[in-house]
């Protein structure tokens, strides 16, 4: 070990400033992306979440997972203007898409749609996904809907279709 | 029989990673040359016994041995070969194995390579490396094991996740993911073995960012296939979503490039070591945590085939590794002396610096998206995801700051800048950002950071390309002979710095396709009866029909498109609907026409007798992120190419300048 000198002690100095600079660099950065993130959250909902939220569920990104109603599709053969209802056990939410469905839509699936809660009381879907996944099996008609099967869906569904 | 065989050389191979990395450990901290030895032995060994376990299972899958689990679980008698050559990769515990398998080679290469060299280092590296093997192998023994015996053997298996028999592109990216996750182990083990040794010398330098850069390499191309391959197969048109998964792959990378660059400060100015050191372990840890994200079941999707119980498993081990780098850096990091300084901010290692500040910021940026939905539904159980936008928003920015500093870096030179040679370095490269500005809005580019982008992408390419045939310029100038220059300053002496320079190359492309790609791209979904038409972003699209094709694993509806422009047909397009014998609903495979301006994309939304819902997308410049990660990956291959020996000049460390010819 050489003796400490004037250029050590400076040196020190420095690296101190360095690292504060950088803490607060950090701090600075986690301010930031929490905002990012609180402002872009999407919920997974279920049409029963959906109710309880009330007013919160306004405005907010929503990922709500169901069952298709029975005899609740309308507009199925035009390019635009699909509507149709998204139940679970004890919750049932009405639901507009534009766009195209996806091949394996139809009653009785289990569905998960991404979008808004209007106030006009309908749930406007920019997403209309239908669950890819294997081992998830759509609740038979009559069947209540699995809440924790509908959530393994709605994770499931992530990044397959936009 | 088989699966016997294969729980034997697990057990064998339990055994001997743990006592080679207590062998390896006691020989490091003894000094002892007959340790050193016997550590070589037992990673041949690991590696052998890893090599021998991955051979009976690639074995019992082609013989359709249903008697092994993982055999049974994956296999089918109804699939191609390839399918079930590459089944080995495609669900937890085969790839777990698969893991094994390639640690054991990359620990025996570096072994071997290192055989003669580094003495002083090697125990602790080959302990750390074994100490990792030692780990992987109990979860294959455990957790994960594929060697399982089934009874009653079944007839028939139900064949891999359809969705990865779906594309060729499926055969290449695991292994090449793998290649660069497991590699990030040799970097770790050598920076371990610096802070155990407490020192960091100058030639121990080339094979710890050697080690580093070859899984880069690796990793660069696999995130690239990755994205493309969900480009080519799920149908929505893009190549890139934020999915946990995708991060996963992404965190490593940037703190892996990080490194990669402060690496070359340190070499350059024997300063940042610690900092390096730090990003290298952070890059293994990033890699084992994606492991765990991917592997655990924690995030359902695409990429996560199976539940399983390997999560806690693998938490414990990340916890062990955070636990073991952090203590390691609080005792030793003070022992990695620096030996010079950094003079200037305006200077080539001040534009490093702020890189990595950027880079770091990046992966903290991805990290937290990703990680936050976890951490809230483990304290308050509520489900969530962080949306696109967050990631877009965060993201956009610190991109087109790296950029700006990969034209600018370059540029600038070492150590003290004069005011007069900043504006010298810093002008010129202007002019060629405005043509790259221009010419993006003279074809219709309106968005502000895509023209951000362009500029600084003009800027950066100038740059580069002038700093690439810098040293042929100087050689030229002095009156040497064109052929023997250029094979000299860019392919021998210079092989490092070109390789540097052709990687940068690559990466302004990537910057400015992704830019041109996402903010360029227009949509649209429409319906078509057969013989119906539509005109979208300049081409005319016919639905001509469709029609069923059978083929022993699954069963194909394909509809038929005839694309014109102006009057003439360009192409015929098949976007496809697969239906797999074990899955519910057929999987869409777009059909993708590309020329060298960009992508006309077609995808199947539903197809039901005479009508088709389609969807349309027009992609300008997407097929250049391809081609520009492949540049910069063979970039890193022509940086990687060791130079021929050379008699190293014994110099006493610590050095304290490096000339550029020394180093190169």
């Amino acid at each position: 070990m050489t003796e400490p000198t004037a250029s050590d002690a400076m040196r020190r100095k420095t690296r101190r400033f360095m690292i504060g600079a950088f803490a607060a660099a950090i701090a600075a950065f986690l301010v930031i992306a929490y905002g990012g993130i609180s402002k872009n959250l999407v919920y997974y909902w279920t049409p029963t979440d959906l109710h309880a939220a009330g007013n919160k569920a306004y405005g907010a990104t929503i990922r709500l997972g169901g069952m298709v109603a029975p005899h609740s599709v309308k507009g199925r053969n035009g390019a635009s203007g699909l509507e149709f209802d998204v139940k679970d056990a004890t919750g049932i939410v009405h639901v507009k898409s534009t766009g195209v469905p996806p091949q394996m839509f139809r009653e009785n699936i289990g569905v998960v749609v991404e979008g808004t809660m209007t106030r006009s009381g309908y749930f406007q879907c920019n997403r209309l996904m239908v669950s890819h996944n294997n081992e998830y099996r759509a609740p038979k008609a009559g069947h209540a809907v699995n809440k924790e099967e509908l959530q393994k869906m709605m994770k499931s569904t992530e990044g397959l279709k936009e | 029989m088989t699966a016997t065989l294969g729980r034997f050389l697990i057990l064998a191979s339990v055994l001997v990673s743990t006592t080679g990395a207590f062998i390896a450990y006691a020989a490091g901290a003894k000094r002892s040359p007959e340790g050193l030895k016997w550590s070589q032995r037992f990673a041949y060994a690991f590696a052998g016994l890893m090599v021998l376990a991955t051979g009976v299972m690639e074995y019992a899958l082609i013989t359709h041995d249903f008697s092994v689990q993982y055999v049974a679980h994956v296999g089918s008698t109804q699939v191609p070969l390839w399918v079930t050559i590459v089944s080995l990769w495609s669900s937890l515990e085969g790839s777990i194995l698969f893991w094994g398998f390639i640690l054991g080679i990359y620990i025996a290469a570096t072994t071997w390579v290192n055989r003669n060299q580094h003495q002083e280092y090697m125990p602790f590296a080959i302990g750390t490396w074994l100490s990792c093997g030692a780990f992987f192998s109990f979860l294959i023994a455990g957790p994960a094991n594929p060697f399982l015996s089934v009874s009653p053997v079944p007839l028939e298996g139900p064949g891999p996740n359809p969705l990865l028999q779906n594309h060729l592109l499926m055969i290449i990216h695991p292994p090449m993911l793998y290649l660069g996750y497991v590699g990030m182990t040799i970097p770790f083990g050598f920076a371990a073995a610096a802070l155990l040794r407490g020192r960091l010398g100058q030639s121990f330098l080339r094979p710890l960012r050697a080690s580093l850069l070859l899984p880069w390499v690796f990793l660069t191309i696999a995130i690239m296939l990755g994205g493309w391959w969900a480009y080519e197969v799920l149908g929505w048109g893009g190549y890139w979503a934020w999915d946990p998964v995708e991060n996963a792959s992404l965190l490593p990378w940037l703190t892996a490039t990080a490194a990669l660059h402060s690496a070359i400060v340190m070499e350059r100015r024997g300063v940042l070591k610690g900092w390096t050191v730090t990003l290298i372990q952070a890059s293994f840890l990033l890699t084992i945590l994606g492991t765990f994200m991917t592997r655990s079941g924690v995030f359902n999707s695409v990429h996560s085939f199976t539940q399983s119980a390997i999560g806690p498993t693998i938490l414990i081990f990340l916890t062990a590794v955070l636990l073991f780098s952090v203590i390691l850096l609080a005792f030793r990091i003070d022992s990695l002396e620096s030996e010079g300084r950094i003079e200037s901010a305006v200077s080539r290692e001040g534009m490093f610096l702020v890189n990595n500040l950027f880079f770091v910021v990046f992966t903290f940026t991805v990290l937290v998206g990703t990680v936050f939905p976890l951490v809230v539904e483990a304290v308050k159980g509520k489900q969530m995801s962080v949306g696109r936008p967050y990631f877009d928003a965060m993201v956009v920015p610190v991109g087109t700051a790296l950029l700006f500093l990969l034209g600018v870096g370059p540029a600038l030179p070492w150590g003290k800048v004069t005011r007069k040679e900043m504006l010298r370095a810093l002008l010129p490269p202007l002019i060629t950002g405005a043509i790259a500005l221009i010419i993006g809005y003279a074809f219709g580019v309106r968005s502000g950071w895509t023209l951000v982008t362009l500029l600084f992408g003009g800027y950066a390419a100038h740059v580069t390309f002038a700093q690439m045939w810098l040293p042929l310029r100087q050689r030229l100038k002095k009156g040497d002979a064109f052929a023997p220059a250029l094979i000299d300053t860019q392919l021998r002496r210079g092989r490092r710095r070109f390789g540097g320079y052709v990687v940068h190359a690559g990466a302004v492309i990537v910057f400015v396709a992704i830019a041109v790609s996402s903010t360029m791209r227009t949509q649209q979904e429409v319906t078509l009866t057969r013989g119906q038409s539509t005109t979208f972003a300049g081409k005319t699209v016919t639905f001509l029909g469709s029609e069923e094709r059978t083929e022993p694993h699954r069963q194909s509806t394909i509809a038929r498109f005839n694309i014109t422009k102006n009057g003439k047909t360009v192409a015929t397009m098949e976007p496809r609907m697969n239906q797999y014998a074990a899955m519910r609903e057929p999987i869409g495979t777009p059909a993708v026409y590309s020329t060298i301006g960009g992508d006309y994309y077609l995808s199947i939304m539903n197809l039901q007798g005479d009508q088709v819902g389609l969807l349309i997308i027009n992609m300008p410049m997407v097929g250049w992120i391809w081609g520009a990660v492949l540049l910069m990956g063979a970039g890193g291959l022509i940086a990687l190419i060791p130079a021929r020996r050379r008699t190293y000049v014994v110099v006493p460390e610590p050095l304290a300048t490096v000339p550029d010819e020394v180093v190169a």
